[in-house]
């Protein structure tokens, strides 16, 4: 079969439109931003013009302004979130307190399941697992290496080496460390290097996946492999953007290099770290492919998401998976209520 | 098919966006709203016709070189009714199919292969019963074992199309030449066999039931084939629609018995390790050790005559081959195990259930089984058209009058326990745990 | 505007020499230390990958037999998965180029759309005083642990049906057929990408100086204006860095892309022919080592090409006036 560019051709138009609506509702909200504003403040100047002339008292400069322009501001984004988000999100409450076909009304009944199935409390607690330690060691390993890394020759390259994993897919990474864990018996040879490791220095060959609790920090290593590279390259950009004049006046002072990272890197770099822990926390909350590519959760590795998945979709269970993702909104809250803490504190200073 | 018409704006548009993409402009007049209905070759559509330039939208797993040839198998009933059949094969096809039919966003049919789930999207009043055509030809060309699959509440909700048979045990007829063994006959057989085999220094079964998230099922096709073949037909229906408890003695029964094999590790895993080596092989590629001659005897399903390495001669005479997994009793007749796939309509438009009957006919199996590796249960299926050994093998099986058909168990139960807790289950049992602890887990979760 | 630009900054006091001896050969030491463990690390974390790469030329008996590390005793070399994956087997299927284009215009737009509205968003929620703006945020921020799983079938519905409230259609269907389905899914991805991307975005503006905000007021100037003249120049590295995220999980992305555009030549993005390629019973998988890298390309380039502007994005941010 030829490639035939006339097959290809409704495609590009449909792109274009899509790039002419872009512009046409990015750019003409901005316009009627500044359109209407400019209007008001003739029409105040007018009337401001006519009252001095009248010699009537001054009007006030209208306070609800402020609010209208939030309003227009935040719109698009408020009405996308409001249909693709919020909607679901309240569905998915009110599924959770409804059978597997959503059609009888149960109560608490899947919340019950959900602590009462030993299956289901594993998933909860390897779920607690996986959020204590992927943002710890992604942004522990991040932070080391971008300070390792700083200046040193041939930073880009490495850093690109290391950003890498986050630019593979999940097919692409499934298969990836299908080479890493793989095993194959006794004697025969092995296709997965870390079995090859441990045969070449005569040990035994294991299957990594079957054993648990080991299998789940296995996964976790695949994480922590993709994530490490997001928080790698914002805390090193973070780190480059502490002002010259602070570091060299630190080193005047004749400060150590540990007192240097833990007295003014870190301070500095706070709000980066915040991201980065933040946005590796809540990705792992959701992790679902590395779990469902690599061992389906089977061997006590499966981890929310995969179990609301499973739950909602394969099983025709939606009572349940909503349960489960409920249970994802409540995990988030004292993230959130960290993240108020830190808004208060910014608005303040 | 588009016709190209303004050259110039593509390029126009390929030149914006940056794209160096060497542009084949050719016009392909290939209108597909016109049928050429009159031809001699088109008589046999007649009933079909009267749709032209409708279009029938099909969902289901089948991807890749499969898909290439369901496209190839109806493209003559395309060319003379001039229905437009699009045909998407997703590999999260199970876990999609409910997705989209919730959205309100049915395809017009799915070739669905768990009446489990067919009977929940029954449940739920999604589903059109097929059209007194169909409903016809159907029950003229599939036994009753086949229809009540699909049949709730005495209504028909789909159609059988492909088929496999699941009772089979493939073997290198070369090696069993070679070491003068033969295929068994018997259960007995089949252990003294597998005795010698181990004790000629090979491990004689290899078995792998890694498949994504699908695994663990293999081993659920071993339980139910022993089921069948450790207890009467009846009690096998029992347990599938939960008649009687899945800890049964009678489950436990057959457990034991396939871990008379699967657990023994004399016998397993031949080529791969120990036991538990079956939890991680990929089932694709559980059966190869016998082209190296490292492992004999491998049970698995007609269709894994697709797995095997290129240049594999599949004959009774050539590298591989596979016999019927043999009954414990003879004398209690054949069972056989199967599964296949139903044609079910989420839309009753004419040009919809001209489809769904067309693909219950007679030409239509024989359309797509001469293209190869693909048999159906439908009894118009003309044998010399299948020509892949194994399929005639399965296709004389199945049109076997001895034959007692079940089908694919783990497809019955409702999703979750069939797709959920009993592979997990299985993948568990493998992993170590007792049989008992396994089957009152399973059993927990079945509501 | 230029003059309140914070300082790019980078290195140029560093360059100064260490006034001993001793000093110049303890730094030259470190930093050779440095560079040695950090490109030791760099190869060890690539090595997985480095694995895929040999395997995708390795023929599919070899991949599915011995290890990767044969290769380099024995190398057999094959372009055969690249010939598969590039021009394929399938003829239902089509072209792979067709799926490159589906996954670019899938990709722009979904990329645009959300950065530019998280950007008007983020700067309201910054700037602007309004009441209750502080919860606007949190619940925002609050979004983003909602599986997107779980808002496949809403909207799904949203598009199929439109939307009735009391038996009174608001909203009509959208019925969009084959390419047109691409809306579809910039609006799917535009909604779930917005929750990050507010956030990061909110970040960044939020810790612009604000002296130049008031200066800017004082001066009479209206929201829209400095949002375009002020907040946009100083955020755009910063908007570059979110474009690579989002650019990065838009094009990976197999799950959205299944649902809302489906699985034909005419919407699918590459991501579907990659999965589809492993044949029905996954047993093909072998085709997806050279699948994986053939899709890498393209966000590779992407990476490569926004380093630049990715590392002043956050400069701009952290730096406070």
């Amino acid at each position: 079969m030829e490639f035939d560019f006339a097959e290809e051709q409704p495609k590009f138009l449909m792109l274009m439109y899509g790039l002419i609506a872009f512009v046409a509702v990015v750019g003409g909200l901005l316009l009627l931003l500044d359109v209407v504003p400019a209007w008001f403040a003739r029409r105040r100047e007018a009337r401001l013009v006519a009252a001095s002339a009248s010699g009537a008292p001054l009007p006030r400069r209208p306070k609800q302004r402020e609010g209208f322009f939030a309003l227009f501001f935040l719109l698009p984004a408020l009405l996308l979130l409001t249909i693709g988000l919020v909607v679901p999100a309240i569905r998915t409450v009110l599924l959770s307190l409804m059978d597997s076909n959503s059609t009888n009304w149960v109560g608490l009944h899947n919340y019950g399941w959900m602590f009462s199935d030993g299956a289901i409390v594993r998933v909860l607690i390897n779920s607690l697992v996986w959020v204590i330690l992927v943002p710890l060691m992604a942004t522990a390993f991040g932070l080391i290496y971008a300070v390792l890394v700083d200046r040193v020759r041939f930073e880009a390259f490495a850093k690109s080496l290391i950003f890498l994993p986050m630019a593979i897919s999940f097919v692409g990474a499934s298969i990836i460390w299908k080479f890493v864990y793989a095993y194959r018996g006794d004697g025969q040879e092995q296709i997965g290097l870390l079995n090859q490791i441990v045969v070449s220095l005569g040990g035994e060959p294991k299957q990594w996946l079957l054993e648990s609790p080991l299998n789940t920090l296995l996964l976790i290593v695949i994480m922590v492999w993709i994530q490490a590279g997001f928080a790698m390259v914002v805390l090193s950009a973070a780190i480059k953007a502490i002002p010259a004049d602070i570091i060299e006046a630190a080193r005047l002072d004749g400060v150590s290099p540990w007192q240097m990272f833990w007295q003014i890197t870190m301070p500095s770099i706070r709000p980066a770290l915040i991201v980065v822990v933040v946005t590796i926390t809540i990705a792992t909350l959701k992790v679902f492919d590395i779990v469902r590519t690599s061992t389906n959760g089977n061997y006590e590795t499966s981890v929310i998401a995969n179990e609301m998945y499973n739950q909602a979709f394969r099983y025709g269970e939606n009572g349940q998976g909503s349960a489960l993702a409920v249970f994802l909104f409540i995990l988030v809250i004292p993230v959130v209520i960290y993240q108020i803490r830190n808004l208060r504190q910014q608005r303040k200073g | 098919m588009a016709v190209f018409t303004r050259p110039r704006q593509a390029f126009v548009i390929a030149g914006v966006l940056g794209l160096a993409l060497s542009a084949t402009a050719c016009g392909t007049g290939n209108d597909k709203g016109s049928s050429n209905a009159d031809s001699a070759e088109c008589a046999a559509y007649d009933k079909y016709q009267g749709h032209d330039g409708k279009k029938v939208t099909i969902y289901s797993s089948i991807r890749d070189l499969e898909a290439d040839r369901l496209d190839e198998s109806w493209k003559t009933f395309e060319d003379c009714t001039g229905i437009d059949i699009d045909h998407e094969g997703s590999p999260e096809f199970e876990a999609q199919l409910p997705v989209r039919v919730d959205g309100g966003n049915a395809p017009d049919l799915a070739f669905i292969p768990q009446p489990g789930l067919l009977k929940r999207f029954v449940d739920a009043g999604k589903v059109k019963t097929v059209s007194a055509d169909t409903k016809a030809l159907a029950e003229q060309n599939f036994t009753p074992d086949w229809l009540k699959y699909s049949t709730v509440d005495g209504k028909l909700y789909g159609v059988p199309l492909g088929s496999n048979v699941k009772s089979f045990v493939w073997y290198s007829p070369k090696m069993f030449k070679e070491k003068g063994w033969t295929p068994p006959t018997t259960w007995d057989d089949l252990i003294k066999l597998s005795d010698t085999i181990a004790a000629s220094g090979i491990k004689p079964w290899c078995a792998g039931i890694e498949s994504g998230e699908a695994t663990g099922w293999p081993a659920t096709d071993w339980i139910e084939d022993l089921m069948l073949r450790t207890q009467t037909p009846e009690v096998y229906d029992q347990w599938t629609t939960h008649g009687i408890p899945f800890n049964d003695p009678r489950v436990a029964e057959a457990v034991d018995r396939a871990g008379q094999i699967l657990k023994n590790e004399k016998y397993v895993n031949g080529g791969f390790g120990n036991v538990k080596s079956i939890a991680t092989t990929a089932f694709g590629e559980a059966g190869l050790p016998i082209t190296t001659g490292k492992c004999a005897l491998h049970r698995q399903a007609s269709f894994y005559a697709n797995q095997w390495p290129e240049g594999t001669k599949v004959a009774e005479d050539g590298d591989v081959f596979a016999f019927y997994f043999p009954a414990v009793d003879p004398a209690k007749g054949k069972p056989v195990l199967g599964a296949g796939e139903f044609v079910t309509a989420f839309a009753d438009r004419p040009e919809v259930q001209a489809v769904q009957t067309y693909l219950a006919s007679g030409e239509y199996v024989n359309s797509r089984a001469k293209i190869g590796d693909w048999l159906s249960a439908n009894n118009k299926l003309d044998i010399n058209n299948v020509p892949n050994p194994v399929d005639k093998l399965s296709v004389q099986i199945l049109q076997d009058p001895k034959t007692v058909f079940r089908f694919d168990g783990s497809d019955l139960m409702p999703a979750a326990v069939g797709a959920g807790t009993f592979w997990k289950g299985m993948v568990d049992w493998i992993n170590g745990k007792d049989t008992a602890s396994v089957l009152q887990g399973i059993e927990s979760s079945w509501k | 505007m230029t003059t309140a630009t914070p300082t790019v900054a980078v290195g140029t006091t560093r360059t100064d020499a260490p006034k001993t001896v001793a000093g110049r050969v303890r730094k030259r030491l470190n930093s050779r230390t440095a560079t040695l463990v950090s490109i030791i690390i760099a190869l060890f974390w690539t090595v997985p990958t480095f694995g895929l790469f040999i395997s995708s030329f390795r023929p599919e008996d070899q991949i599915k037999t011995t290890g990767w590390w044969t290769f380099f005793t024995d190398p057999q070399f094959t372009l055969e998965n690249y010939q598969q994956v590039l021009f394929g087997r399938s003829s239902s299927s089509g072209q792979l180029a067709s799926y490159f284009i589906n996954s670019l215009a899938i990709t722009i737009p979904s990329v645009l759309f959300p950065i530019a509205f998280a950007a008007l968003a983020a700067y309201a929620l910054a700037w602007i005083n309004f009441r209750g703006r502080e919860w606007v945020y949190i619940a925002i921020f609050a979004l983003q642990i909602v599986p997107l799983q779980m808002a496949l079938v809403p909207l799904l519905k949203f598009f199929s049906t439109g939307v009735t409230v009391a038996g009174i259609q608001v909203l009509p269907a959208w019925d969009l057929v084959d390419e047109q389905k691409f809306a579809q899914v910039w609006f799917a991805h535009t909604c779930f990408a917005l929750p990050f991307a507010v956030f990061l975005l909110h970040n960044f503006i939020s810790q612009l100086p604000g002296d130049l905000m008031e200066a800017a007021r004082v001066d009479g100037a209206s929201h829209p204006k400095i949002f375009r003249t002020i907040v946009l120049p100083l955020i755009t590295p910063a908007l570059a860095a979110l474009g690579i995220f989002q650019f990065l999980w838009v094009w990976n992305d197999l799950l959205v892309a299944l649902i809302f555009a489906g699985g034909g030549d005419e919407t699918a993005p590459l991501t579907v022919r990659l999965a589809e390629m492993a044949g029905t019973r996954g047993n093909e998988w072998q085709r997806l080592t050279a699948g994986a890298f053939v899709s890498i390309v393209v966000p590779l380039i992407v990476f490569l090409s926004l380093q630049r502007y990715f590392v002043r994005g956050l400069l701009a941010g952290s730096v406070k006036g």
